[in-house]
């Protein structure tokens, strides 16, 4: 065992006793996180930047020190963190906001093919509309990104280089700080989905060298509706606002109107104003863990499973088999068993699991199979649950008559 | 345990060995289908001689419940009418609970009596979220009728 503590009281869901290993979908939320919002909602609540009464201030200050606590966390300045609806919404940002702007016909886009559908449609929709075209670093058969194919498909007509930080489906994470000082070498602009790899590791945005960064509250213990859209201050003011409306604005006139400093110009409307308590209070509780100690401790659960999985008869892993370079993302599938039913099967041994093509489809086509099940850890998670989980094969596995 | 329930011994035997397997030559009807959630799929090809159905052949992949229903459905169409397959859609679905289904006519004393096979993926209904797998098959069936 490691000295990792038992969280566990302190995520109410889980008193169900339920196995929840889907914390690649949405993580569950520990009291700390609901309390503070909770307390923000009855005695602090208001709409930012608007009234000139107390509870407007009140409620001002605490969003934007939500957005400082962002910034310490990242290794940023405040004005560079963007309060969005998700990762989604700030991978679209970045594409319509930068890219519309930025792409001519002949310019190339370099992504991965193991992307999550977030950070690769935006860029077709910003492709076909600007002429640019799109290509795809492949990967290699352990799953880990092709990087002399890349440096071959890296010339001076990408213009933009846009790389998950650690893949949602095969737990892979790449080199991004070498890939963005290649990148950038070659005059490209890199985008880096840290939707996965923020919430599991720390993460220092000088370190790793990209101009734009995406992630979500709720994988990381925090709510649903907020998420982070963090930009190199060069690379913000490059970017075009995606959204007009409320608060992003400087002047307004019939036919016109002029931006807002940034970060505002790009938080139009009425921002996730709890929500920002609540991923306060969520990187709070990560940092009193410390990340350092929550990535060995993924790490940790992530060899047992790996070895503990690879004794189950007919089980296959996808990606990488060791834990090099790799967060607590595992996908499986069991021959002959089709990755639903392993799900159902798992979800009677009280075993949450996700079973499909995790947003990743041309991943899956990649890998040859239509869907995995995939198990994700998080600070919760124990060897129990795997043990569970391994119950659970077995079962699958004489009911479908394998091994 | 409900899962033997659910993945009765009939059930396997259909994934495992599909019947009706395959496309045909110049279908008369023909449809296919998908759900997008789980990415199931079938395609179903549909020829007619005397106004019943003299040839069908399913493709896809799937679930074992999405490909083992759909490989007990094309047996059970077999040499049915438009009609008699209209019926038996609807008492699949009364026996899923499924919008548009009639009184499958199940008798627990003599399983099987009505709809076969297929009464075994009763156990599904207990899975609220695989009662779609079971259903893809005779969805796409309807559409290709209607094709
Ligand atoms: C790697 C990756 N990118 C992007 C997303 C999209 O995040 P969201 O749905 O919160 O916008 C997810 C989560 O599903 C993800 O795992």
């Amino acid at each position: 065992m490691t000295g990792f503590p038992d969280l566990r009281a302190d995520f109410p869901i889980l008193e169900t006793g339920v196995h929840f290993l889907d914390s690649g979908a949405s993580s569950q939320k520990p009291i700390q996180v609901l309390e503070a919002m909770d307390r923000f909602a009855r005695t602090s609540y208001a709409n930012v930047h608007r009234g000139a009464y107390k509870l407007s201030v009140a409620a001002t200050d605490a969003y934007e020190a939500a957005r400082q606590r962002v910034a310490d966390f990242l290794g940023a300045d405040h004005d560079e963190v963007v309060f969005t609806r998700g990762a989604t919404t700030s991978l679209n940002s970045i594409a319509f906001g930068w890219g519309l702007e930025h792409l001519r016909p002949g310019d190339r886009i370099l992504t991965t093919v193991m992307e999550h559908h977030a950070n690769l449609v935006p860029w077709q929709m910003v492709a076909k509309r600007t002429g640019a075209t799109l290509d795809h670093i492949p990967i290699t058969e352990d799953g880990r990104l092709d990087l002399d194919a890349f440096l071959e498909k890296l010339d001076e007509r990408v213009r933009v280089v846009a790389v998950t930080g650690m893949s949602n489906a095969l737990g892979t994470i790449p080199d991004v700080p070498w890939i963005a000082g290649r990148a950038h070498e070659a005059g490209a602009r890199v985008v880096v989905d840290a939707a996965q790899l923020v919430p599991h590791r720390e993460v220092d945005v000088r370190e790793l060298g990209a101009d734009f960064l995406a992630f979500s509250s709720h994988k990381m213990l925090g709510p649903t509706g907020i998420g982070v859209l963090w930009g190199r201050m060069d690379a913000l003011e490059e970017m075009e606002p995606f959204e007009g409306g409320g608060e992003m604005i400087a002047d307004v006139t019939l036919h016109n109107a002029t931006w807002a400093p940034i970060p505002h110009r790009f938080e139009a409307g009425t921002p996730p104003i709890i929500e920002a308590v609540g991923l306060h209070a969520a990187i709070d509780y990560l940092d009193s863990i410390g990340m350092d100690q929550i990535f060995a401790h993924d790490q940790h659960l992530t060899a047992v499973a790996l070895e503990r999985l690879s004794d189950v008869p007919g089980v296959q892993i996808h990606g990488p088999r060791d834990t090099e370079n790799r967060g607590g993302v595992i996908s499986i599938t069991m021959d002959g068993t089709h990755a639903h039913d392993l799900a159902t099967i798992l979800d009677e041994h009280g075993v949450a699991v996700r079973a499909g093509h995790h947003c990743a489809k041309p991943l899956m086509r990649e890998l040859g199979v239509a869907a995995t099940a995939r198990l994700s850890f998080y600070v919760y998670n124990t060897e129990e649950d795997i043990d569970a989980t391994v119950t659970g094969l077995r079962k699958a596995g004489e009911l479908f008559g394998v091994g | 345990m409900a899962l033997e329930e659910l993945y009765r011994e009939v059930i396997l035997d259909h994934y495992r060995n599909p019947r009706n397997r395959g496309r045909l030559d110049e279908p008369e009807a023909t449809a296919e289908g998908m759900n997008p959630l789980c990415g199931d799929e079938i395609h179903i090809d549909l020829r007619f001689e005397d106004g019943k159905v003299s040839a069908i052949a399913v493709e896809g992949q799937g679930c074992s419940i999405s490909q083992a229903s759909a490989s007990m459905m094309s047996e059970a169409i077999k040499g049915k009418t438009r009609e008699e397959i209209s019926d038996l859609i609807a008492r699949f679905r009364g026996m899923m609970s499924l919008e548009g289904g009639t009184d499958p006519g199940i008798d627990p004393d003599r399983p099987g009596a009505s709809l076969g096979d297929m009464e075994a993926l009763q156990g599904v209904r207990q899975y609220p979220v695989r009662i779609k797998c079971a259903a893809l098959g005779w969805t796409v069936l309807q559409d290709a009728l209607q094709s």
